[in-house]
Order: structure tokens, then C-alpha cells, then sequence
């Protein structure tokens, strides 16, 4: 099943590399990863998208908490939460496809940040399903670049992940 | 006071009552082994090479309950002690690490003997630091300490670029430390211990199964109290061995892929297994799904969350420090009316009995040829089993296990994690520096001791009486043993030919060698090496049988029921 756990570490050198190393030593899987500083610049706190039986997620949980820069460790999808991704799509947007371009990215509340006389950068965020729609529903042969940030969670209501 | 990232290394290391550093100097720690020359609090042991180094720091530490201390430069020194580390840390043994570093400026110039020994440690350290500024550096080694001893110990590496250490600032050494990522459990959940000992008075087939965990923790006399109070039969795997005593009529022994067949049939057919310490091992409960087909109650106490549920399903979790645990496990039981079965009791004990009657550890000493477990079983008998052994990786090893009745904790000093080949020599060393009056005997072969030979020369620097104990096959035994059951016989590389002459050898160091060919020479021998020769190193190279393999087995991927008997074959 997929689960996402998220984490506060303390925002030192290397603590990225102590969680990626654990998931590639113990052949844990990871779907996407994302990191960055929180309001508290001494803790960082990531997201780690990942799949596999309860037994595995049960062992990802204990294995992270049993780094010494790891503060504090929830998997999110126990209860209630939310889950974003940013992403950014350049697509060729020329001619007939310059109008179709727009009302697609409207559907999908996205918004157009770069514009130049054949291209549009199109920013859109959403759980991961709804980026998958927008890709699938524009035509391919379009998308020039995409990137795309991986998932953050947050729990819903009074779950609240803080030190 | 101001004092250079030197001073402050050495006033760290005097501050946590640190004895002996086991290391070997390079371009990168110059300045710190200045100030050590500068100092007498601790003294310094110069080995040979630096896994030497971190493997003596490791028995010293097994040996005594103190934290090990070893110190190596930039690069290879790093690099050659990664298999120390990495041994260390796959047996949870408390232990300091310092290493030296190129400079602050020169890191990732691909500088000379650089490496990343962040990067290149991290999966073999419970945690490592790389110093990047004097003033931090005082508290490093303090949470250095705190974190090797504390929760699941474990080795803990201080990488101290060479800048750092000729760099002054305010020194004051922390008395106590906290951190909010790390607050390891120490009492068990009490709901839980309650639950446990109901679990134990209910029990007909009940079995505990103790770990290295009771040796680490000291909880040993804990663990015989509450065994004794039971009466339930106990087993240790090969790291528990000496936490419960393996003469008292309780102890059915080892047990895993070299156990006893009573320890294997009780595991297996148990109704409830109290696992103390322990993390159900590939090596110990065979196939998972094998031992999961008898239904039973397992009771897990461990400090290590991680190691619960791991491999083995367990009904009772309980997290904490094993000395607590059992000390109120032990109350409960006390303060419980309950009382165990003894019907049921006395019927279980019948079967293992049966069990027991098999003689599992049976062999047949000619006149020719020396067997191996008879040497083991003479070197218990002439050392009155109070010896402390330490051992290499192979036949000798399990030999050793078998035949050695160890009665008391933290004097079987083995590699059973990694299973290091040539560890048995530098581990000799250690235990003889933390035990300075304790006879040391090391069990070994000929392909392990030369894995570590040139400690030889430490051992005369430092007149360590070790008795070597070379079981010599001339076979790569264990490689020789999984060839002939499951390789068809045909022996790949594991014969040793040219091998030198161990006599000589051990006299070029300026010990005594002795080369021992038959049965009636053994005893002799042995008491020739332990009486008069008690000053010295010997080295006793005793030629044993060439094929003797080691029974009983359990072999890898099978279950616990399914052992080859030697009598079997």
C-alpha cells in the first residue's frame, strides 16, 4: 500500500543522505522525497512517498526514528491529511493550440507563468492523480519539459507534527 | 581556558576516564598525537594495522563494559578500519571512533589520503560527526560517548579535519548532554510486563531465548533469577553465550544453524518463547516461514523497536532496557499468585530430555588424528572454563561455542554479526588490556589468523600472554564444510596450501610456538603452554582432522526441526 511519512530532522549536513541511504541499504521503496527547512531553521522537515505491506512501512517507521537526527516521525495516511504537488509544465502553445492550451490549464485551475510567442509555462498543483490528468489530457507531443516537486503532506485538523 | 581542537581531544578523552586508545598515527592526526606523547592519563596502543586497531578497541569494550577508543588517520587509515566499524557495529558494541581529516579548506579537492569518511562510514556507525568548527568540538565527543553507551549501543566515528585541531578556542567540557532527537526507552511499558508474565504462568512448553542483549546490558544475573524462579529451560544464541550459565541443567546450550538438537526441537515446539535481547537471526531460527508453522506465544524484550516484528511476528512487544525490564517482570512474578504448571512442566522437561539424550555434540577421538572439538574440550578443562576466549570466523569458531562451557558473561568474544575473519588475534588484545591478570586464550584456523598475523609484533611490544589456539585443517574449513554438502565436493579455493611454519613464525616475532600432530599431546601441551609458559605468547599450532565438519547444522533456508546429526551422515 502506498503511505506517506513525514519527518522532522534536524537541518544538518548530510541528514538527506542518512535517510536515502536507509531506504537503499534496507530495500525500502521510495516513490518521491521532498525536503526543505520549516519555520524553525535548526529542523527540517520531509515528505517521503513510499509503498509496501504493513510489515514494511512498520519497519520504515521504527528504522527512521532510529536515526539520531531524526526528531519525529508520522505516517500521514493513518488518518487524515492532505497531500500537494507543484508541478511545471512548459508546452508548445502556438497557433490553434495556444487557446486549446489555456482552457485545459483553466479546468485544472492551473496558471500560465511564462509566456512567449510559441510556449507557455503552465503551474499546477494538486494530489499526484490530478497532475497525472492534466499530462494525460493535454496532447503529448506538446509537453516540451515537466518537473515535478514530489509529494508534501499535512495532517488534517489538530494532527499536528511539531517538536 | 584557551586550547587547540589537540588539547581538546586528549582533555575529552582523560574527561570520560578513558584508558587506552588503540590506534595508529598518520599526517592528518599529527597534532593530536602530539599531545597524547605530552600526557600519561591514557596510554596509547600502537598495533599494526588499523582494523587491528578498531577490533582491539571492540574487545576491550565487550570484555569490560567500557566504551572502546580507537584513533586512525585520513584515508586508508579510515578505510582499514571500516571492517572494525562495521563488526562493531553489527554486534551493538559501544565504541569511540576519532579519525583524522584533511583540512576544512581541502575537503573535496580530492586532497592527498582524503576520503569521504562521512559518506563511507554512515551505514556501519549508529551515528558520526564531521567537526567543521573547534568550538563544536567539545561537544561532539561528548555526545560521542553518551550515544555509544546509551539505547542500542553501538560504534560512534568523530572525523576531525586537521585544521580543527591546531585551531584554538574556550574549552569546557559538558557534564551531561541532551538532545531532542534521541531519548532512548528505559523502562518497559508495565501494561505489557504484566501481560508477559501472565503469558509465562500460562505456559506448557515454554522456552526463553536469550541474546547478546543480556551480555551488553549486564543483565545475566537478572535473566538466571528469573529463569531459576520459573524453572523454564533457556537457550543462548552464539552472542548470549555466558549470559546463562551453559553448565547449569537449565541451559540447553546454543541454538540456530550450530545449536544443540534439545536448544532447536525446544524453540521450535514451544508454546511460549520469551525472546530476551535477541533478534531472531537468519543464523539462529532458520526459515522464517518454518518457524512460524508451530503456533506459539512469542514475549519479545528488546531496547532496539526495530528489531521486534523484524523477522518473527511477536504477541508481547516490550521496548526498553533489559535490566528494568526483567527487574519488574521479575516483581510482578513475585507479586502474582500465579505459579507455573508443573504437570505440564514436568512433561516438557521429560521431552527435552529425550532430546537431550541425543548427544548432539558427540564425536569420536582416535589415536591418530586430533579432533578439534577435543582440543576446545581440553582447552576447558586445563583453563577450568574461567578463561576468557575470543575466536575467529569459521568451523573453529562454532567449535569453540559448542565445546567452551561459558558460565560467565562477556568471556566469549566473537564477530557473530559480520562474522569477521581475523579478529580472534587483535580481540585477544583487547580483552587482555581491559582484564590485565585474566588468562586469554584465542581459538582460531590457519586462514583466520593470518588474516590479522602482523599483530603478533603488538603482542611482544606489550608482552600479552595470549595463547593462540590454531585449529589447523589446512582447509578454508567452513568454505570446505557448505562445498561437500551442497557443492558436490569440489573444494574451490579452499584448500591453503603453502602455508608457513606457525612455529617459527610465532619465534620471528620472539614468542614461544609449539606444533602439536597427536591426540595424546594435546592435554600435555595445553598444560605446558597455560603453567610454564603463563608470561607468554604460544602459539600453538595443533593439526587437526581435515574433514571434521561441524555438527549439528541446520542448513541456510531450512527450519529449526530439520538438523543434519553427525550420526546421520
Amino acid at each position: 500500500m502506498r503511505h506517506i511519512i513525514s519527518i522532522l530532522i534536524e537541518n544538518e549536513a548530510g541528514a538527506l543522505s542518512r535517510v536515502s541511504g536507509l531506504f537503499s541499504a534496507r530495500a525500502f521503496n521510495i516513490e518521491s522525497l521532498t525536503v526543505a527547512p520549516t519555520e524553525d531553521a535548526s529542523l527540517s522537515r520531509m515528505t517521503i512517498v513510499s509503498t509496501g505491506s504493513d510489515d514494511v512501512i512498520e519497519q520504515i517507521t521504527k528504522q527512521l526514528n532510529k536515526l539520531i537526527d531524526v526528531v519525529k516521525v508520522v505516517d500521514l495516511s493513518e488518518a487524515a491529511h492532505i497531500e500537494r504537488e507543484l508541478m511545471l509544465v512548459k508546452v508548445r502553445a502556438a497557433g490553434k493550440d495556444r487557446e486549446e492550451m489555456k482552457r485545459i490549464a483553466d479546468i485544472f485551475r492551473g496558471r500560465i507563468i511564462d509566456v512567449t510567442d510559441s510556449t507557455y509555462v503552465i503551474e499546477l498543483t494538486g494530489n499526484g492523480s490530478k497532475l497525472d490528468a492534466f499530462l494525460e489530457a493535454i496532447d503529448r507531443s506538446l509537453i516540451l519539459e515537466t518537473v515535478r516537486t514530489g509529494v508534501s503532506g499535512i495532517g488534517r485538523g489538530d494532527r499536528i507534527l511539531k517538536v | 581556558m584557551q586550547l587547540t581542537g589537540a588539547e581538546i581531544v586528549i582533555r575529552c578523552l582523560q574527561e570520560e576516564k578513558v584508558e587506552y586508545v588503540f590506534g595508529y598515527p598518520g599526517g592528518s592526526v599529527l597534532y593530536i598525537y602530539d599531545e597524547l606523547f605530552k600526557q600519561d592519563k591514557f596510554k596509547h596502543i600502537l598495533v599494526r594495522h588499523e582494523q587491528a586497531a578498531v577490533h582491539a578497541a571492540d574487545a576491550y569494550s565487550r570484555s569490560s563494559n567500557k566504551i572502546g577508543v580507537a584513533m586512525v588517520t585520513s584515508g586508508p587509515g579510515v578505510t582499514n578500519a571500516v571492517t572494525g566499524i562495521a563488526t562493531a557495529h553489527m554486534d551493538s558494541v559501544p565504541m569511540v571512533i576519532i579519525s583524522g581529516q584533511v583540512p576544512t579548506a581541502y575537503i573535496g579537492q580530492d586532497a592527498f589520503q582524503e576520503c569521504d569518511t562521512v559518506g563511507i562510514t554512515r551505514p556501519c556507525v549508529k551515528h558520526n560527526f564531521l567537526v567543521k568548527d573547534v568550538r563544536d568540538l567539545a561537544i561532539t565527543l561528548k555526545k560521542a560517548f553518551y550515544l555509544a553507551k546509551t539505547g542500542r549501543p553501538g560504534p560512534v566515528l568523530v572525523d576531525i579535519p586537521k585544521d580543527i585541531t591546531n585551531q584554538k578556542c574556550e574549552f569546557e567540557y559538558p557534564k551531561t548532554i541532551t538532545m531532542r532527537s534521541y531519548n532512548p526507552v528505559v523502562k518497559g511499558h508495565s501494561g505489557q510486563i504484566k501481560k508477559a508474565v501472565q503469558m509465562l504462568l500460562d505456559a506448557k512448553r515454554p522456552m526463553i531465548y536469550a541474546g547478546g542483549g543480556v551480555i551488553l546490558s549486564d543483565a545475566a544475573d537478572r535473566l538466571v533469577k528469573l529463569a531459576r524462579r520459573l524453572g523454564y529451560p533457556v537457550t543462548n544464541t552464539l552472542m548470549g553465550l555466558g549470559g546463562y550459565p551453559a553448565t547449569d541443567k537449565q541451559s540447553l546450550g546454543m541454538l540456530g544453524m550450530h545449536g544443540t538438537y534439545e536448544a532447536n526441537m525446544a524453540m521450535q515446539n514451544c508454546d511460549v518463547l520469551i525472546a530476551v535481547g535477541a533478534r531472531f537471526d537468519d543464523r539462529v531460527i532458520g526459515n522464517p516461514v518454518h518457524f512460524a508453522e508451530v503456533a506459539r506465544k512469542i514475549i519479545h524484550i528488546d531496547i532496539d523497536p526495530s528489531s521486534i516484528s523484524k523477522r518473527v511476528k511477536v504477541d508481547v512487544p516490550i521496548v526498553g532496557n533489559l535490566p528494568d525490564v526483567l527487574d519488574e517482570l521479575h516483581k510482578l512474578l513475585e507479586a502474582s499468585a500465579g505459579v507455573p504448571d508443573a504437570k505440564a512442566l514436568a512433561a516438557w522437561w521429560k521431552q527435552i530430555d529425550e532430546w537431550r539424550s541425543k548427544k548432539s555434540l558427540k564425536y569420536k577421538q582416535g589415536k591418530e588424528i586430533i579432533m578439534p572439538q577435543y582440543v576446545v574440550e581440553k582447552l576447558y578443562e586445563v583453563t577450568g572454563g574461567d578463561a576468557f576466549i575470543t575466536s575467529d570466523v569459521g568451523q573453529h569458531q562454532m567449535w569453540a561455542a559448542q565445546y567452551y562451557k561459558f558460565d560467565k558473561p562477556r568471556r566469549w568474544i566473537n564477530s557473530g554479526g559480520l562474522g569477521t575473519m581475523g579478529v580472534g588475534l587483535p580481540y585477544a588484545m583487547g580483552v587482555r588490556f581491559a582484564n590485565p591478570k585474566a588468562t586469554v586464550a584465542c581459538v582460531t584456523g590457519e586462514g583466520s589468523i593470518q588474516m590479522n598475523i602482523q599483530e603478533l609484533s603488538t603482542a611482544k611490544q606489550f608482552r600479552l600472554p595470549i595463547k593462540i589456539i590454531n585449529l589447523n585443517n589446512r582447509y578454508l574449513g567452513m568454505v570446505r564444510q557448505w562445498q561437500q554438502m551442497f557443492h558436490g565436493n569440489r573444494y574451490a579455493e579452499s584448500y591453503v596450501d603453502a602455508l608457513p611454519d606457525f612455529v617459527k613464525l610465532a619465534e620471528a616475532y620472539g614468542h614461544v610456538g609449539m606444533k602439536i600432530e597427536r591426540p595424546a599431546d594435546v592435554e600435555p601441551a595445553l598444560r605446558e603452554a597455560f603453567t610454564k609458559h603463563k608470561n607468554d605468547l604460544v602459539f600453538m599450532d595443533f593439526l587437526t582432522d581435515q574433514t571434521a565438519n561441524v555438527y549439528p547444522m541446520v542448513a541456510a533456508g531450512k527450519g529449526l526441526s530439520e538438523m543434519i546429526l553427525a550420526e546421520e551422515l
